[in-house]
């Protein structure tokens, strides 16, 4: 197991789906395991009573049915497929309503959705997801990009309430590949993916969504920033390392 | 790498694998190892298939695939310098022509490393004719490395008409410039890796020339990123004394490479505020926090703005 984790850890993002799948088959006894550990790219499916799309993960799906958030219906329909509380529903209801605003604030299009589910011990989980095409054939509104996937997972377990203050334990993911292409400078690609942890203790009194919500964004804003500046900076000072720009090499070499 | 995904069709169904599709998984994770990480990537596939036989099986084909797209460069046992796996300098499976120094490396492509090293033949070298303008451009090609990569290894190599003996007919040489850089206590390796292809047009008296620049880099502590980038470029120049080709040739490789590298510049200064600004804004497009505390009001604006229809 450990060696198969090395090899997601190296293995290239764009490459990850074919080797889960084939790890998967060459470790079918460690499936669950592979398959919780290992994030893949999110996939979408239509609410065909609403119209309207929604994102599939191991957390709304039953048997082989997804529960869409909008409909609170299984696709394709599944009997006795498990459904939250009356009241963990109305409040999925409206974590989804108001993460779609943070949604199109924050990404400008984009797909988002959010699931919550009772666990053992008086608390609940929810897992809100965001998926965004920000190619310039998708909902990149600059065009600057050949090939642009953000898809992001964050999984929240929330304990039980204790004198008015409950913990949070925040687990979050982001996938992504960009791309740009063009003539005089070819074809430039950055892809990659980090996870995070954060826990954190709030009174309920403003809400649990407010609470989780306010976690989200800081942690989002936390791993678009080291990916930029801490991931894609080390490529980038990889590459000067590897030839390192002229301005250096003229200060070297004046003479040349 | 669509036959890459191919392979993999029929794996996804729970049946024990047959061991030619153990092998080909094997292989398939050890040639799309990043720069620098077969061996390590090596050492976990050797643990998740269990069986040394595959593996074995495994290894001795995909090392050699692997050595020779990454053009890695192995150091001479008789410290006469360092030869490049391509198979430009390929003679067969296990030997390398070191076009520099007159020599054949035979290496052990799973420990990459040189075990030995013979003279090359006669038949194996280009006619004096032809090694006159490779040897020139080398000396120049090595000039240019030394100052533009701190850890680049270069060679030049006939591609084409080795054996043309004098004016009168085409032949064509092969510049290949490779720099690792392997950190992996840092958790970052990368590779640049540039072919040019240069042909000397003796009808026309034209040279030409033409590039493929491959550079990646990864970074995986506590993640994994990855840097992919290539670039194809085109250039001519006239066809000269061997000297003065050289010169011109290396001129033309240096400003190409130059520029590219100026254009990778380039691309990683637009990322924070035009590239990844498609993917996720650092701030909403209302430049403030989102107001969590205040969700019922925004529902409520929003269903206002529904109804009274000024949303988009």
């Amino acid at each position: 197991m450990e060696a198969a984790m090395g090899l997601m850890r190296r293995i290239h993002p764009k490459h990850s789906e074919t080797a889960l799948s084939a790890l998967l088959s060459l470790l079918p006894h460690h499936s669950s395991d592979l398959l919780s550990q290992v994030d893949q790219p999110l996939q979408v499916l239509c609410d065909m009573d609403i119209g309207k799309e929604f994102i599939l993960c191991e957390y709304n799906r039953d048997a082989d049915s997804y529960r869409s958030p909008w409909s609170n219906k299984y696709h394709p329909p599944l009997e006795d497929g498990q459904l939250p509380s009356a009241e963990l529903r109305k409040l999925e209801i409206e974590a989804n309503d108001v993460f779609a605003i943070y949604r199109d604030q924050y990404y400008e299009g984009g797909i988002s959705s959010v699931y919550m589910w009772e666990d053992e011990n008086e608390g609940f989980v929810a897992c809100f997801l965001i998926k965004k095409d920000g190619s310039k054939a998708g909902q990149g509104r600059r065009g600057y990009l050949e090939e642009g996937s953000w898809d992001a997972i964050h999984v929240i377990e929330v304990g039980p309430e204790d004198e008015g203050i409950a913990h949070y334990c925040l687990t979050s993911t982001v996938m992504l590949s960009l791309t740009t292409r063009d003539e005089s400078s070819g074809t430039f690609s950055l892809s990659g993916s980090i996870r995070r942890q954060m826990n954190m203790d709030f009174a309920v009194a403003e809400g649990h969504l407010c609470n989780m919500g306010r976690m989200i964004e800081e942690m989002e804003s936390k791993l678009r920033n080291s990916l930029d500046q801490v991931y894609f900076g080390k490529t980038r000072e990889m590459v000067c390392t590897l030839r390192p720009p002229s301005e250096v090499l003229q200060v070297r070499l004046p003479d040349s | 790498m669509a036959e890459d995904e191919e392979e993999y069709q029929e794996v996804s169904e729970p049946e024990e694998l047959s061991d030619k599709q153990k092998i080909d998984i094997a292989k398939w994770f050890l040639t799309n190892s990043p720069s620098g990480e077969i061996q390590y990537v090596a050492k976990d596939v050797r643990s998740v298939l269990m069986d040394e036989h595959l593996y074995n099986m495994a290894v001795s084909e995909a090392f050699p695939v692997y050595n020779k797209t990454h053009i890695i460069s192995l150091e001479l046992p008789n410290r006469s310098g360092d030869v490049l796996i391509t198979t430009y300098g390929e003679l067969n499976e296990t030997e390398y022509l070191d076009p520099r120094t007159a020599q054949v490396a035979i290496v052990d492509h799973v420990k990459q490393v040189c075990t030995e090293v013979r003279p090359a033949t006669d038949e194996e070298l280009p006619s004096p004719y032809i090694e006159e303008f490779r040897c020139a451009l080398d000396a120049e090609i090595i000039k240019y490395v030394d100052e533009a990569y701190p850890k680049g290894i270069c060679s030049v190599y006939c591609a084409n008409g080795k054996d043309v003996e004098g004016p009168g007919s085409d032949f064509e040489l092969a510049v290949l410039i490779s720099a690792a850089r392997h950190s992996p206590q840092n958790f970052c390796n990368g590779s640049w890796r540039s072919i040019w292809n240069v042909e000397f047009k003796d009808d026309m008296q034209m040279i030409e020339l033409r590039c493929t620049m491959q550079v990646g880099a990864h970074y995986f502590e506590e993640g994994n990123v990855q840097l992919d980038a290539n670039h194809e470029c085109n250039d001519s120049t006239i066809f000269q004394f061997p000297d003065d080709c050289a010169i011109s040739i290396t001129n033309i490789i240096r400003h190409h490479e130059t520029e590219y590298l100026a254009s990778l510049e380039g691309s990683y200064l637009n990322l924070p505020d035009t590239t990844f600004k498609d993917l996720r804004r650092k701030l909403p497009v209302t430049r403030t926090l989102f107001p969590w505390h205040n969700t019922l009001q925004i529902s409520l604006n929003r269903d206002i703005t529904k109804e009274i229809g000024t949303g988009k």
